[in-house]
């Protein structure tokens, strides 16, 4: 395309897989001891995954519940290590970035969680829960915090006076905004987000994902953004991955997702986008089967529910490959002529 | 609807009672729904929407207090309850679905453990017939592989698993009444549909009254009946889906309907109410949304009454849009 294609990208994942085996507990461990049955889970959570990310760019991650993006997400963010896989960071795998003084670079990606309470330490005031580290890191000095917190505060549309509360005493979408001015406030370049704004009412949420686009236009922000909701995905991607049982199975612009998805998965998810029509209807629930990472499927994961699987489907992972220029797709159909 | 409604909630008032002065959560909220019916409570982050469920569930805290208003239940007054009294009704036959899904799931203990203990505390049953039941309600908010899962503990899930589990929990009573505080928002829309899909059924085929509580007005669009809109703690209006969806009356009601993605051009920043929600702390009388309103005039510093513009319609504005 262009000259930035010769730099490495910002991020790269190349073979990235995650596995977790459970632990059996005692009364199961006995009894397959014994022979009966009992074996130890293992859920394929990423199978597999190669995604590169340009500085600047916007890629939506989106998907079924429990087809991985957060464990994806937070690999990428560092909370996790891959079972398999390698990452990069400018070109330079992660592990290279381990000594003390690369912890700028550390810093450098963020993530927002899902779970904003989760991730909130229940007895730290507001003020250190997004201070501490911006004064840790020497981004600020400790007189300065109070004022760049409710700074950072303001921009998320928070209360800047509400510094001095506990997360408890805050409702849920407010909650999350904490947890979206706690990664801002050490200045990242790459911002994972994790259904950032997905407890936010739709007024606040125009405030914050606007307040994404400005960030990414005056610092150049780089984000991983995961949603389920494809309205917003679009808005603000400019590229958009779609992820089943642990696989991407597409990935494109954004238009060109919405505009023609070629994956059986991704045209079935976005007929299912609810609209804003004071039409009551009957809500249908999805078809077949619904899959299950302990025990994926063969070949294609999506064959069961697939309405054009064949027989090679049920056998053979289709690989993901480009079907049209800057268009990847993972479906034996493409095959066909 | 024949009858009383179900649920009566009448000029509901819960505070704060904090150090920094009084938080008025839920300052004057009525509403009212049937069996069988569908009320969507919607309304802004911190507008109250969650602490009017807790009111209903009696799960206020102190410095929190319900200061002002009726609750009625189906003949029972639920600001009037002793624990013991509590203890029957709740999880079962009034039940409530957490924004937070670790409101309801206690970390250490197995899935299928919880699911028993809710079920063995209000009916007797057998252990055998209880997992039956946990089982079965799994399936209906679509967890795959029930009986593996079923042995697994609350962290192995995904956030959207842990919510469905959740659910799955609220239902297994099948109780008179469920107050379901944004179950959805962290579902991708497949499982959403199907949540949504085994709501409805449970309303219609056992009469089951539902809330729901959100701010996503396109899920409200096709599940609701009724909605009530909040603002800063307030009843702002109310009236069936397709009037406040269709012709909202309230100038905070048709900013937030405004700014829904889909209405807007991509990439685009997308149209927003002005301005923040005021502190609760320092709300003074008057039209809480007078200062991010455009149709707003003197008058409004003076609270506006609520009346009924139409027959089952109900709202508090001076200068409604037409
Ligand atoms: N710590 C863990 N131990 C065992 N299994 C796990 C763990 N964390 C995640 N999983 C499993 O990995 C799979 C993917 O989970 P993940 O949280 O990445 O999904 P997700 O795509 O973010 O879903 P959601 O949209 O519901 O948040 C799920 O089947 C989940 O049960
Ligand atoms: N323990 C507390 N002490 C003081 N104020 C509180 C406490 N808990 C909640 N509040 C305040 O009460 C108000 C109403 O909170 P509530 O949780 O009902 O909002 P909500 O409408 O559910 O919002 P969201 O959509 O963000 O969940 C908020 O402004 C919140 O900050
Ligand atoms: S009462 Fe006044 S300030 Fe309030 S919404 Fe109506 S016009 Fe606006
Ligand atoms: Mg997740
Ligand atoms: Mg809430």
């Amino acid at each position: 395309m262009n000259a930035a294609n010769a730099m490495p990208p910002l991020l790269e994942l190349r073979g990235i897989s995650k596995r977790f085996s459970s632990r059996l507990d005692f009364a199961a461990r006995l009894a397959a001891r014994l022979g009966a049955g009992g074996r130890a889970q293992t859920v394929h959570a990423v199978d597999g995954v190669d995604l590169s990310i340009s500085s600047g760019e916007v890629v939506g991650l989106a998907g079924e519940s429990g087809c991985g993006k957060s464990t994806l997400g937070r690999i990428v963010a560092r909370v996790l290590e891959p079972t398999e896989g390698e990452r990069r960071w400018k070109g330079r795998a992660y592990a290279e970035y381990d000594a003390p003084a690369s912890r700028s670079e550390r810093l450098a990606v963020q993530m927002v969680f899902q779970d904003p309470f989760a991730s909130l330490n229940p007895r730290m005031r507001i003020v250190d829960l997004i201070g501490e580290a911006p004064v840790v890191h020497g981004l600020v000095s400790p007189g300065e915090r109070d004022d760049y917190v409710a700074e950072i505060m303001q921009r998320v549309g928070l209360d800047a006076t509400l510094a001095r509360r506990f997360p408890h005493q805050f409702s849920g979408g407010q909650r999350s905004r904490i947890g979206i001015a706690r990664a801002l406030a050490v200045k990242p370049r790459f911002l994972v987000c994790d259904e950032a704004v997905a407890a936010l009412d739709v007024s606040i949420q125009a405030q914050v994902l606007n307040l994404f686009i400005r960030l990414r236009e005056e610092f150049g922000l780089t984000y991983l953004f995961i949603s389920h909701d494809l309205g917003v995905v679009r808005h603000l991607s400019d590229r958009v991955v779609i992820m089943y049982l642990g696989r991407v199975v597409e990935s494109a612009g954004a238009d060109e997702v919405f505009v023609r998805p070629n994956h059986p998965y991704t045209q079935a998810l976005l007929a299912e986008i609810p609209r804003l029509e004071a039409t009551k209807r009957t809500y249908i629930p999805i078809r077949g089967e619904i899959p299950s990472p302990l025990d994926p499927p063969r070949g294609c994961h999506f064959h069961p529910r697939c309405p054009h699987s064949t027989p090679r489907c049920q056998a053979e992972a289709p690989r993901l490959r480009e079907i049209a220029p800057g268009h990847l797709s993972a479906c034996h159909l493409n095959d066909s002529p | 609807m024949s009858g009383d409604p179900l649920l009566r909630v009448e000029g509901l008032r819960m505070h704060f009672f904090t150090k920094a002065g009084v938080v008025k959560a839920v300052d004057d909220v009525s509403f009212s729904v049937g069996r069988g019916e569908i009320l969507g409570l919607v309304g802004e982050s911190g507008s109250g929407k969650s602490m009017t469920g807790y009111s209903i569930l009696g799960l206020i805290d102190p410095p929190g207090r319900i200061v002002d208003g009726r609750i009625d239940f189906d003949g029972i007054d639920l600001t009037r309850l002793d624990a013991a009294a509590w203890r029957a009704i709740r999880g079962n036959r009034i039940a409530m679905i957490f924004q937070d899904p670790m409101m309801t799931l206690n970390p250490v203990l197995r899935i299928d453990t919880q699911i028993i203990e809710a079920v063995q505390a209000h009916a007797d049953v057998s252990r055998e017939s209880a997992i039956a039941r946990a089982r079965e309600a799994l399936v209906r908010v679509g967890i795959a592989s029930p009986d593996e899962r079923l042995r697994a503990y609350p962290h192995q899930f995904s956030g959207g698993m842990r919510q469905r589990v959740a659910i799955a929990i609220a239902l297994v009573n099948g109780p008179d009444l469920i107050i379901a505080d944004e179950p959805t928002t962290a579902l991708d829309v497949t499982i959403q549909g199907q949540i949504l899909f085994e709501m409805q059924k449970v309303c219609r085929e056992s009469g089951t009254a539902l809330i729901w509580i959100t701010h996503d007005l396109s899920v409200i669009a096709g599940l609701a009946d009724e909605v009530c809109v909040m603002y800063a703690g307030r009843f702002v209006e109310s009236g069936t889906v397709a009037d406040i969806l269709d012709r909202p009356l309230h100038p905070y009601s048709r900013g937030l309907i405004d700014s829904v993605p889909s209405r807007n051009e991509r990439g685009r920043p997308l149209r927003q109410i002005p301005g923040m929600t005021p502190s609760l702390l320092s709300l003074g009388p008057g039209c809480p949304f007078r200062e991010r309103c455009t149709s707003a005039s003197p008058r409004c510093v003076e609270s506006p009454d609520v009346t009924e513009p139409s027959p089952g319609r109900r709202l508090r504005c001076f200068h409604p849009s037409a």
